[in-house]
């Protein structure tokens, strides 16, 4: 079929992108291979608009195997001859049509693209973002999204050890389900994502690919609009089972050696596959595409090249070796084909009953090669100026303290999220400590070794939305507060990165400036980013998300014992607050949630008070001398003091001594703040470190019994507190409440 | 005595069924495949275990394949012949199946997936910490067969509160008569839903799953004699 401009148009390609297509080709492209440039050079694909930013990041590090980018995943050294891998993937436009398959599917890539790289998943996390709890649409998409994690992760049989989940009303059309998945791999059994060798074969093995996702890295770059439901068959149908016999079957093949390389068929199936592991080995391959095992009959080439079928992997094995392949894929009852082989010269050429389908330069379709790379220009958000006339004096200090404390608590963004989390496995495995233990990072351990691996994904969107540069270091602070708060050490970084339209410059500005805070960041905390991957058009015909940069970190702890926990231990220890008190109400939940203010500024926050305060807490809990420690997020000290005395039903004495506003005080969100419980025997020892650091700290308070006194007036009893933190999600979800 | 863990293509529990066995109680423990049929190196002493996961997917009911599987044909005649099969989960599910134990397991009453930590009280009124996972766990008999297992002292394990009250409250998924474990009536097939194998490491806080599993192997083995 003859194509043009206009075809072109039709599949999402600009014009000047069809130019560059015949200019590659020297000659104008059949629809196959249209099809297969509109999928490869699609924003999903191509990170056409946001690779320029990207490669700012610092991407290298001494315990860094492998570099951003390069494999599916990040890979780091943990010492004792193992590694682990860990990345982070957005499934929102899927989620938002079809919640149940979009999550699931997006659980799936994403364990996928670990064990494709030989390692075994060992915790799954997630960070999902809904619009108002009260809305119907939220309720509906909650269930079904949270249904689809636990349907997919609970089957395959990884561990949800944790997760955010946060509700704004930017999120309504578009909801953000962000997956990600750690791993861990001895040195030596990893596998690269390349095909290298002449005359090697080229083998699809697990499910047979059917008509499912076609175009889903193509519809993953579009805004959302009332016609996107029509793009249902955009949305892929995962098998858990099917999954779980993959990794099983791939990593019993592993160790053999009889693999050249691998790569898991995720956005743009097979094309997408065979041309970035040609790319990467710098050869070429001779694909038939009738030997690959369908799922239903007649399908045309181009829809076998983009189907995104799940649960599918193509393999480039050493030639002579093929028998030991196809024993393991038969012990696992999973499909298995030889589909063609490896060539030089660097074409991929798809035959389809012995016709030439297509002819395309492998390298010309992948990121870091032919595909385009854009410069987008932009601006500053004209609501900045909004953000920049907020006057704290129009919040009136409140009168009844506990009665605003009482709605901090129940604000879903901060009330426990037990709702959703108990519909995950989060112990399968035995190595999740957290269950019993809770700590800031939830901390996993890694079998046949003293080791544990701390895990988080943070990002409070809101802070990136009032400053993208300073809210997104914050970001990247949280994140590696939880692990060194929890006793690791930060390894690297995967990110998601959720934005907007990048055609829409101020759009473009929150992306820059976040991405530029991030980099400041990472190089601060040595931690690299080890990849992840970028989302654009979060958008809908109201406009944007708020840009809401993933971070997702792992820690590293050499001796797992030496975790710390967020819980208060005993009655009578000693309550410190580490960190600077500031009179800063900004952009916290208690004046957005309870007040209503939109727009206020970034909260207090300063990257090297940041640091100080991390080498601090890592030497108090290096030492021994404090029994839990607990950072200050959402809902400020209050709400911290309450999560570390509900695990162990203790209760607090609390009272403030800063000359700042009340609200402030126990409600205010300012940045690089830690409560830490230390009992008699240790305050010596605790405040002589802490002087000595020059962190500012305070003592606020006592550990009691089960008795709340707030400033010297009691008010109840932790465990009625903690009932109303526990129970607030489910109560919105039985619409037995109205919404703050 | 020694243990064998059946692997089903879709077990994900096996590994933790065989970890907590073999390192943290100190058992000899053999790995069986579904594809198999050999039991031929068990004696009546020792003990098959079906562990959690999702045998085949179970997109149609839970366990209502893996009956069928090889292996399963195995461990239904060395049940018949006295030997020891504990089926934990989907394998409690199993065992239903392949009718070694009375009654079904049904969708949660709230129709979610469940895991958390529940307490559980034997029927020798000792009360344990042991987390569940599944989404069909809602054990159901008509009363007759209700009757029958309280009768002879099949129902092994109850959900109840931390203080060992078992109350409707204590039910984390809606099963009658707030049952979480039951034998057969010749008193050497068990099946429970709550998963005792997630609860034997101290590093994992929590070592109350060793006394479950000291009560199935040891403690009756006497009480038996």
């Amino acid at each position: 079929m003859e194509t043009t401009v206009e075809t072109a148009e039709k599949l999402g390609l600009r014009p000047d992108e069809f130019e560059m297509i015949k200019q590659i080709l020297g000659r104008t492209p059949n629809f196959t291979e249209l099809s297969a440039y509109s999928v490869m050079w699609s924003e999903h694909c191509s990170y056409k608009n946001s690779i320029k930013w990207l490669k700012t990041l610092p991407r290298e590090g001494a315990k860094l195997l492998v570099k951003a980018g390069e494999e599916n995943a990040g890979l780091a050294d943990i010492g004792d001859g193992w590694g682990v891998v860990f990345k982070i993937e957005s499934h929102n436009h899927p989620s938002a049509i079809e919640p149940f398959q979009g999550a699931a599917t997006g659980v799936g890539g994403i364990h996928r693209d670990i064990f494709t790289m030989g390692a075994r998943p060992i915790a799954a996390l997630n960070s999902l973002r809904f619009g108002k709890l009260t809305e119907e649409k939220t309720q509906h998409l909650m269930n079904g999204i949270v249904h689809g994690i636990g349907h997919y992760g609970n089957c395959f049989g990884v561990p949800t050890v944790g997760g955010e989940i946060y509700f704004e009303d930017c999120y309504h059309t578009n909801p953000l389900v962000n997956a990600m998945s750690v791993g861990v791999v001895k040195a030596g059994q990893t596998v690269s994502a390349t095909a290298e060798g002449k005359g090697n074969p080229v083998f699809i093995v697990g499910s047979a690919t059917g008509k499912d996702g076609m175009g889903g890295a193509a519809f993953a770059s579009a805004d959302i609009t009332e016609s996107s439901v029509e793009d249902l068959p955009a949305v892929q149908v995962g098998d858990p089972f099917q999954e779980k016999k993959l990794l099983e079957a791939c990593l019993e093949l592993i160790p053999k050696g009889a693999l050249v390389g691998m790569q898991d068929m995720g956005a743009a199936g097979i094309i997408c596959s065979t041309a970035e592991t040609s790319a990467k080995g710098g050869v070429g391959m001779r694909i038939d595409l009738d030997k690959v095992p369908m799922r239903q009959a007649n399908m045309k080439a181009w829809e076998l090249l983009l189907s995104e079928s799940q649960e599918r992997m193509l393999m480039i094995v050493k030639k002579g070796r093929e028998k030991e392949v196809l024993e393991v894929f038969e012990k696992w009852d999973l499909p298995c084909s030889q589909i063609g082989e490896v060539t030089d010269g660097g074409m991929l050429q798809f035959y389809m009953h012995g016709a030439l389908e297509a002819e395309v330069p492998a390298e010309s379709l992948v990121l870091g090669g032919g595909a385009p790379v854009y410069e987008r220009e932009y601006r500053e958000p004209k609501y900045f100026a909004e953000i920049k006339k907020f006057d704290p004096a129009s919040i009136p200090v409140p009168e009844d303290l506990k009665a605003v404390a009482e709605k901090i608590i129940t604000i879903p963004n901060i009330a426990s999220k037990r709702w959703i989390y108990t519909q995950y496995d989060s112990m399968v495995g035995t190595g999740n400590t957290s269950t019993n233990a809770p700590s800031d990072a939830q901390i996993v351990k890694v079998k046949g070794t003293k080791k544990g691996l701390a895990v988080t994904v943070d990002c409070n969107s809101r802070y990136v939305f009032a400053d993208p540069f300073v809210g997104c270091m914050i970001a990247v602070s949280e994140a590696a507060r939880n692990i060194v708060v929890s006793g690791g050490v930060p390894l690297g970084v995967t990110n998601c990165l959720n934005f907007g339209n990048p055609y829409d410059p101020e759009v473009y500005y929150q992306f820059v400036y976040a991405i530029k805070g991030m980099g400041e960041a990472c190089k601060k905390f040595d931690t690299p980013v080890t990849g992840g991957n970028v989302s654009f058009y979060n958008q809908h015909p109201g406009g944007a998300v708020y840009p809401t940069p993933t971070i997702g970190m792992v820690g590293l702890l050499e001796d797992i014992d030496a975790k710390m926990t967020l819980d208060f231990k005993q009655a009578g220890d000693a309550i410190y607050l580490l960190g600077e008190v500031n009179d800063d109400i900004n952009s916290s939940e208690y004046i957005h949630k309870l007040h209503e203010v939109e727009y206020s500024p970034v909260p207090h926050f300063d990257l090297e008070e940041e640091y100080r305060l991390q080498q601090t807490v890592s030497k108090l809990i290096g030492s021994k001398v404090i029994a839990s420690a607990h950072d200050l997020s959402e809902g400020g000290l209050f709400v911290t003091l309450c999560e570390s005395g509900f695990n162990n039903d203790l209760g607090f004495d609390a009272a403030t001594s800063a000359k700042v506003r009340p609200d402030a005080f126990w409600f205010g969100e300012s940045q690089s703040r830690v409560a830490v419980s230390v009992s008699a025997d240790n305050i010596t020892a605790f405040e002589r470190i802490v002087k000595e650091s020059g962190v500012p700290f305070m003592k606020v308070g006592e550990v009691t019994d089960s008795e709340m006194i707030v400033d010297g007036a009691v008010w109840g009893d932790i465990g009625d507190w903690k009932e109303k933190y526990d129970t607030a999600i489910e109560k919105y979800m039985q619409r037995e409440e109205q919404y703050i | 005595m020694k243990f064998g863990v059946v692997v089903f293509p879709g077990s994900n529990c096996d590994a933790d069924m065989i970890n907590a066995l073999s390192k943290d109680l100190g058992y000899e423990v053999i790995e069986l495949w579904h594809k198999d049929k050999d039991l031929g190196m068990f004696s009546t002493e020792d003990c098959i275990v079906l562990p959690g996961g999702f045998s085949y997917g179970d997109y149609l009911r839970c366990g209502a394949i893996a009956r069928f599987s090889p292996m399963m044909q195995s461990v239904i005649s060395f049940a018949g012949k006295g030997g020891k099969v504990l089926g934990v989960c989907n394998g409690f599910q199993i065992l239903c199946e392949a009718g070694l134990l009375p009654g079904v397991l049904l969708r949660n009453e709230n129709m979610k997936f469940i895991c958390r930590n529940i307490f559980l009280k034997g029927d020798d009124g000792i009360v344990s910490k042991i987390p569940v996972a599944h989404g069909e766990g809602r054990f159901y008999a008509d009363n007759a067969t209700l009757d029958e297992l309280e009768n002879n002292g099949q129902v092994i394990y109850r959900y109840c509160d931390e203080n060992g009250n078992i109350t409707p409250e204590a039910n984390p998924n809606g099963s009658l008569r707030n049952i979480a474990g039951i034998s057969n009536a010749a008193g050497n097939v068990f099946g429970m839903m709550p998963h005792p194998e997630r609860a034997c490491n101290e590093r994992l806080g929590n070592t109350d799953g060793k006394k479950i599993f000291h009560d199935l192997f040891v403690a009756r083995k006497t009480e038996l004699v």
